[in-house]
């Protein structure tokens, strides 16, 4: 009569089991490293596609009209609201050390330095990001990547790469109307509803910010460009099948770029203080 | 004109193709039958040089796609190819002017007059003119098709692949879908592979039918031939019965 094998997981030998979970774990450490082994690989082909000939223009025009341009609205809408939020924040937080004058460098400080790159960049991950990577998923799934390919032309350079280049363009241009609309912001409340004086709002924030704080929020959202095309093409390209796969691929890009965005800008705000100290 | 060669392609455990010969003749259209995930598609995928075979040579127009490492060496061989696909695989973002200037523009390199004159001329033959200005998903899917055949037409391909031409089309628009290959055929003169499981439709436009089964073929030979054997197999998939060797999965 014939025995059925009695599985490691029903068994009641304890090293059957101990080893049943050593293989699962080796199996999740082998799925982990070929899945960043892909991404990294991912990351060359975009950085090799990015260098080399064709350079199409008119998508990477196209791409930058899609994420930048069309993201204009909110990212402004936005950013006068974060910037009217810091300046009745800042006045009452500074009231308390009779400082209201310096509302104006807080405001223009927080944002330069940090909640520009930062807010901009999670914008722009919900609104182009996720559309990113449901496009290039749904062309996955459609046979239209394979419809390229068939007809010579590269997917990673016809699709990703103008994507790529455009989001580290689209980026630090966004995170910049974000800045200047955020300080207009601020500067309307801190003077049209707070009372304060236009010249001081405006002599302490010219005399408190420098270079440096510039600097330090391009290099971030340059940074944030880099992880939102990269990000987003990857989860797009490696899209499974079906409607549930755009939905996991699309969830995922969104939340791997956000979380990753995050964790970069402590590490970027303590080496980029560092240096420009 | 395509020769495959004990060619071989599994996913896992799963084996797909297995130790496969096939030789396609020039000019003349084959047709590859058999049930769904007898390995057809895959074998479309190796011939386009998308998936790599496990073991074996595959041949297309004199060059081996097998020993082809880079994309560029693939991309030299894939510009003897046209295909058109199970959706038809057309660009969304594009309209059907722009999907069938598409491989002129991109891999061609040709001027946009010499497009434009191509395109005019494929969209009157396939009478697709009152849709060019239109996006794919605004027109049905066989002006769907449509387009694509013309896209795959455009290059004045070699060789045209077909993956499963008619599935989701009704019987009038799938006529008029055999008929077009048919006569593109007739014009271009171009060596034809179709995957199709609607038999015996198909026949009208091979001049030779393979039929693959468990990653092996059963049976190759004309229409004719299939219509007359009284191999088991292929009487069932011919006919439809549910009951019979091969087992439905």
């Amino acid at each position: 009569m014939f025995n059925p094998p009695v599985s490691p997981v029903e068994s009641s030998n304890p090293v059957l089991q101990i080893l049943h979970r050593v293989e699962l774990l080796g199996a999740y450490v082998i799925d982990s490293l070929q899945y960043w082994g892909k991404a990294w690989m991912f990351l060359w082909y975009l950085i090799k596609g990015m260098v080399t000939p064709p350079f199409r223009i008119r998508l990477i025009l196209q791409q930058i009209a899609q994420i930048g341009f069309h993201s204009t609205f909110v990212v402004s809408l936005i950013g006068i609201f974060t910037g009217a939020v810091l300046a009745v924040q800042g006045e009452y937080t500074l009231s308390k050390f009779g400082a209201t004058a310096f509302t104006g460098p807080a405001v223009a400080l927080s944002l330069i330095r940090e909640l520009g790159p930062v807010l901009t960049a999670l914008m722009v991950i919900g609104r182009a990001g996720s559309a990113i990577t449901a496009e290039l998923g749904i062309m996955k799934i459609t046979e239209q990547v394979d419809a390229l390919r068939s007809m010579a032309v590269d997917p990673m350079k016809y699709l990703m790469v103008p994507r790529f280049v455009a989001g580290l363009i689209a980026m630090p241009l966004l995170s910049a109307i974000f800045i200047a609309v955020g300080i207009f912001g601020g500067y309307l409340v801190a003077v049209g509803v707070l009372g304060l004086s236009s010249g001081t709002f405006v002599s302490q924030m010219v005399s408190a910010v420098g270079t440096v704080d510039v600097y330090s929020g391009f290099i971030k959202s340059v940074v944030f460009g880099f992880i939102f095309g990269w990000v987003s093409c990857f989860k797009g390209y490696t899209c499974g099948f079906g409607a549930i796969g755009v939905n996991k691929a699309t969830t995922q890009s969104v939340v791997t770029s956000s979380v990753c965005i995050l964790v970069t800008d402590y590490f970027l705000t303590s080496i980029l203080t560092r240096v420009f100290l | 004109m395509i020769s495959v060669r004990g060619v071989s392609k599994s996913f896992g455990s799963q084996v797909v193709l297995s130790r496969l010969n096939l030789e396609v003749e020039q000019g003349r259209t084959t047709t590859i039958v058999g049930p769904s995930g007898a390995g057809k598609s895959v074998l479309l995928k190796l011939i386009m040089g998308i998936l790599s075979a496990d073991e074996g040579e595959i041949d297309v127009c004199g060059y081996s796609v097998t020993n082809a490492s880079s994309e560029a060496e693939k991309n030299q061989i894939r510009e003897n190819l046209g295909v058109l696909f199970q959706s038809a695989a057309l660009f969304d973002s594009l309209t059907v002017y722009d999907n069938i200037a598409f491989p002129l523009t991109q891999c061609k390199l040709q001027s946009r007059e010499q497009a434009h004159e191509r395109v005019v001329s494929l969209a009157r033959s396939l009478s697709l003119v009152k849709y060019l200005n239109k996006l794919p998903q605004e027109v049905s899917i066989g002006i769907r098709k449509r387009v694509g055949l013309a896209r795959a037409l455009a290059v004045e391909p070699k060789v045209l692949l077909f993956d499963e031409p008619n599935t989701g089309l009704d019987p009038l628009v799938g006529q008029e879908v055999y008929d077009l290959i048919a006569e593109s055929q007739k014009n271009q003169g171009f060596t034809g592979v179709v995957i199709s499981h609607e038999l015996p439709e198909v026949f009208q436009v091979s001049d030779r039918v393979v039929m693959l089964l468990r990653g092996k073929i059963i049976m190759e030979g004309t229409p004719d031939d299939f219509l007359s054997t009284d191999n088991p197999e292929v009487v069932q998939f011919l006919h439809g019965y549910v009951d019979g060797p091969i087992r439905i999965q």
